[in-house]
């Protein structure tokens, strides 16, 4: 399964949900808005408000993969807490169609601010996340079949041999042979590119529709890095998942994803087929940040990424372009308006930016 | 005098293990090379294959369950390992600093950025006069690229790569020859990281300074160093001009490393990953420490530990490399 | 494809892939490992001499405990030997010094001194375990729920154990014992709620809260876990550790706080340590010096040593719990 990845070569055409006409998407987030407040306490108002995520919409298709990324701070994690609810939003819709066939008809459309109590459990069976960290995204006291099977213990599927089934079904699927040596065995026993097997079996022993993917890979080693990407890949084409891959790593999405969104400062800048992005980049950030990707190859001399100074702060931005500090295009035209709309540039190619 | 042909620094046969509850952990086994003046040399390889070990031995700042068993590192001539913990005290910052990954840890909150500094400098007596000091710092600030009012601030007024800037201005503060950088920009992201990349660059040229790169990143490597060493599993199994080893990597470990290595340029190929994990160095397998997880491997990979085969100065220590034109040294 | 990765230490136990009685099978293997995983605690705990004697202590003022009933049943006569309506016809000075008949003497009313020795024992052990209990029960819940929860819920809980902490014990317990008959299992509820909703519980919080920030936790959420679920099977578990230390404490400053009651005569038991030094000390023997040795020695030797113990015991705990502690080198 790991010695050699099968990954599409050409994106799955229909896969990608950017045009919705001849299916509705899985995921549609409309205007998403995440404020954190800053200073404030039980009796006081927050002074400020930090915009983890500002006015972000975009689509998912049935096991479509999008790449999310952006530095560190851009919120890309919080998107994907927000959509499997970790986190409630402040504005903005999140609308998922699962297209069950065996769901209510109430529930073909789920409107994630509705999604509560009952609904939530059902919500959990088909939203699912792996997390970044490996070694703190278990907890450490209990056994690889306690951590797999939680999904399925925690909602009453099942009894304990089918949920040991379960396991032992998903501990195959993901590479981790002979299951049975490794069901009672506890984390820090497992490398980390095991644990990150064990993570994605957690999230997907439930069949969920769809998984957000936090940084999966970025810590783990480069050699078992292929192996995770590879076997995401594969089980996303075997089970139908779309995934929602938070990833800061350019290279990483491109092998991940069918399309990528680049945020930055809480807003989505650009969004575009994988390869189209990579290669025809048009927002100054997208454009820097793909400069900035060293190249494993010495002969090859890189352009210095055309960007000033440092991150902004997100804590109460001003309302013009977010980008305007460190645009090399800036005008005044940018100083002058409010934060530039996405607009489609070309088929499926989406820009925020006044001087593209 | 030195001539200046002669090899900055020189790592003979150097070993080291850990004693440890599950017994002794051979971190690093028989490590040999020689970096010369000027010149970049990055050490590849996974987590705990001993690359920063490596680095800890060369600064002698090593826990006290380690155990030097073989081998010499000589700077300039002169044994590190054989110095008093005195002498050392001196050469460290003068002759070899270090930059480490976590740089929050090496600044001290409660003191001001600058002053950490040019109390380096002082107690190493490189500027005698305080003002000296403070103007020897504004030079290096301005030289990673820090604003030299930003001297006055404390380090939490700093964001990452700032305080990254901070600490390897700290270590330029004493003109040291030779420079260890032990992941320097795994934390950071990439614009950040592009830019330390280019100005470490710049001033290691401009200050013929040596540097040693630590890292599990090839394309940083690739960038950066004009000689490359993987290790794996303790051992260095591969070492050659950068450009090299990239274009023809000898070891099969190297080329696993570089097929799965993912590129956002040129063509989207297929990535290819490695099975199994990195050997127990409690218990290392007999033979090449790789063959367990190689293609290629035969019989007497199973056995015996393979000399190096060689071309030029790029060598690779496998039975059977796949560059043909690597001869194997009898 | 993967071989298992790093060894552990301990042989895991396999379970099968094919079905069939899946359930005993299960619960076995379940059973073989928290076995295993109590064996390794229990490994390190004798390690440690404090282990080892406080093991042994404790277990000898249970077999004491114990033997009382059986003395009385089969050995001595009750009329004589009661702890506490006995009188020992025989001698005619009271109290009487140490003699074959009353191992440790008899007291300023006749009675044997070891019978009430070890009758106490049975009482303190009861007192100490169920204060102890009552303690750590409270002081997990409170803990864990005031860390899970916040805001409202973790004010109000941490305002009452500032409270708590503010009342001197002591005095509160005398006021409380001047309003209320006192027994032995008030006593133990009373201790026990004050250490629960006191000092113990900010500690387990302060665990809590740290368990609380962990992707883990996050991951049962998003696996569907309920505000329940999360608090007893991830955050719970996390501090049953420090509690069973902690518990170890509470039997301590139980056991010396009945001892201080029952001195001052404030306590309605019929016997005890405490009891037994208040009888020498209504009786005007506490100033005799050593001369009366036989009705201060036993009591307070019993009282220091049980103490003493419980309290090696929590430390030696501590080492099974927190890795830090162990002296060893790895």
């Amino acid at each position: 399964m790991e010695s050699a990845s099968n990954t599409p070569e050409t994106p799955n055409a229909q896969a990608t949900g950017s045009d919705a006409s001849d299916g509705e998407p899985l995921v549609a987030v409309h205007g998403l808005t995440k404020l954190f407040p800053v200073g404030g306490g039980p009796f006081r108002k927050p002074s400020s408000f930090i915009h983890a995520v500002d006015d972000v919409s975009f689509q998912l298709g049935h096991g479509e993969s999008l790449g999310l990324v952006g530095e560190s701070g851009c919120g890309k994690t919080t998107v994907g807490k927000l959509l499997v609810k970790l986190l409630e939003p402040t504005d903005g819709e999140i609308l998922f169609r699962f297209g069950d066939p065996d769901a209510p008809v109430a529930e073909a459309s789920w409107d994630s601010a509705a999604i509560k109590g009952r609904l939530l459990r059902s919500f959990r069976r088909r939203v699912q996340m792996i997390f970044q960290d490996p070694y703190e995204s278990m907890n450490p006291r209990r056994t690889i079949y306690d951590i797999i099977s939680e999904p399925l213990s925690v909602q009453g599927m099942g009894d304990v041999q089918y949920r040991v089934d379960r396991v032992l079904e998903i501990l195959t699927l993901v590479g981790l042979t002979p299951a049975g040596a490794f069901l009672f065995r506890h984390p820090h026993e497992l490398s980390g590119g095991q644990r990150q097997r064990v993570a994605i079996a957690r999230a997907l022993v439930i069949r969920p529709s769809f998984v957000v993917a936090d940084e999966p890979t970025s810590m783990l080693d480069v050699s078992s890095r292929a192996g995770v990407m590879s076997l995401m890949q594969d089980l996303a084409t075997e089970l139908g998942v779309a995934y929602l891959y938070v990833t800061h790593d350019l290279a990483v999405a491109r092998y991940m994803c069918h399309r990528i969104a680049v945020m930055y400062l809480g807003k989505v800048v650009e969004l575009a087929e994988t390869e189209e992005l990579l290669r025809n980049p048009l927002h100054p950030y997208t454009k820097a940040l793909l400069s900035a990707v060293p190249l494993p190859d010495p002969g090859r001399r890189r352009q210095a990424p055309d960007i000033r100074g440092d991150l902004a702060t997100p804590i109460d931005p001003p309302s013009r372009c977010r980008f305007y500090e460190r645009c090399p295009a800036a005008t005044a035209h940018c100083l002058d308006h409010p934060h530039p709309p996405m607009e489609e540039k070309s088929p499926g190619h989406f820009v925020a930016c006044y001087e593209v | 005098m030195t001539d200046r042909r002669d090899p900055l620094l020189t790592v003979d046969g150097l070993s080291l293990s850990y004693q440890t509850r599950q017994g002794e952990v051979q971190a690093i086994r028989d490590v040999s090379f020689e970096l010369a003046r000027g010149s970049a040399l990055g050490l590849v390889g996974e987590s705990g294959c001993g690359k920063t070990s490596v680095a800890n031995c060369l600064m002698r700042l090593l826990p006290d369950n380690a155990r030097l068993s073989a081998g010499r590192v000589l700077l300039d001539g002169q044994d590190v390992l054989l110095l008093t913990e005195e002498e050392m005290r001196l050469r460290r910052w003068r002759r070899i600093s270090m930059v480490f990954q976590a740089a929050m840890n090496v600044l001290d909150p409660v003191y001001r950025v600058g002053q950490q500094i040019i109390e380096a400098i002082e107690t190493h007596g490189v500027e005698s006069t305080d003002s000296a000091a403070r103007e020897r710092v504004a030079r290096l600030f301005r030289m990673v690229g820090l604003d030299p009012q930003l001297m006055e601030r404390y380090p939490h007024e700093f964001s990452g790569g700032m305080r990254q800037r901070a600490v390897i201005a700290m270590a330029l503060s004493c003109d040291p020859d030779l420079m260890i950088a032990d992941e320097p920009t795994t934390a950071l992201d990439v614009i950040v990281q592009d830019r330390i990349l280019r100005e470490l660059k710049a001033i290691q040229q401009q200050l013929a300074m040596s540097i040693i790169y630590i890292s599990h990143d090839i394309a940083v490597v690739a960038e950066v160093t004009d000689v490359v060493g993987v290790m794996y599993a303790g051992r260095l199994v591969e070492m050659g001009d950068t450009s090299d080893v990239f274009r023809a990597p000898a070891h099969p470990y190297t080329a696993a490393l570089m097929s799965s290595f993912p590129s956002v340029s040129g063509e989207r190929r297929s990535l290819t990953s490695l099975p199994g994990e990195p050997p127990n160095l409690s218990d290392p397998p007999q033979g090449c420490p790789f063959h367990p997880r190689c293609a290629y491997a035969t019989d007497v990979c199973r056995t015996e530990y393979p000399p190096q085969a060689r071309s030029g100065s790029h060598w690779a220590a496998c039975w059977h490399p796949l560059d043909a034109t690597l001869v194997p040294q009898s | 494809m993967n071989t298992p990765g790093p060894v552990s230490p301990i042989p895991t136990p396999e379970f099968g892939v094919e079905p069939g009685r899946g359930r005993v099978r299960f619960v076995l293997v379940r059973l073989r490992l928290m076995w295993r995983s109590f064996r390794n605690g229990w490994g390190i705990f004798m390690e440690s001499r404090m282990g080892r004697v406080s093991l042994f202590t404790i277990i000898t003022f249970a077999l004491m405990a114990a033997a009382h009933p059986i003395l009385m049943a089969f050995v001595w006569d009750p009329a004589t030997y009661d702890p506490v309506t006995g009188y020992s016809f025989d001698q005619v000075e009271q109290p009487a010094p140490p003699s074959w008949k009353h191992l440790l003497g008899t007291d300023p009313l006749g009675r044997d001194v070891l019978s009430q020795l070890l009758y106490s024992t049975r009482s303190e052990f009861v007192l100490g375990i169920t204060a102890a209990l009552v303690t750590v029960g409270i002081a997990t819940f409170v803990g864990a729920v005031a860390a899970y929860y916040g805001r409202l819920v973790d004010s109000f809980f941490m305002r009452l154990a500032d409270l708590i902490i503010a009342l001197p014990a002591i005095s509160l317990l005398i006021v409380l014992s001047a309003l209320f008959h006192l027994n032995l299992f008030y006593l133990a509820l009373i201790i026990g709620v004050l250490g629960g909703f006191g000092g113990t519980a900010i500690i387990l919080k302060s665990q809590a809260l740290s368990i609380k920030v962990k992707p883990f936790i996050e991951a049962a959420r998003v696996a569907g876990g309920g505000h329940f679920h999360i608090i007893f099977v991830h955050i719970i578990p996390h501090l049953l550790p420090l509690a069973l230390l902690y518990m170890m404490f509470t039997v301590t400053s139980a056991i010396f706080a009945e001892a201080v009651l029952s001195f001052l005569g404030l306590l309605d038991l019929r016997m005890s340590w405490g009891i037994m030094i208040h009888t020498a000390n209504t009786g005007g023997y506490l100033l005799g010096g050593t001369r009366y040795w036989w009705l201060i020695v036993p009591a307070g030797a019993s009282i220091t040593l049980l103490c003493s113990a419980f309290y090696l015991a929590g430390r030696a705990l501590d080492e099974v719990v927190n890795p830090r502690l162990r002296r060893r080198n790895d």
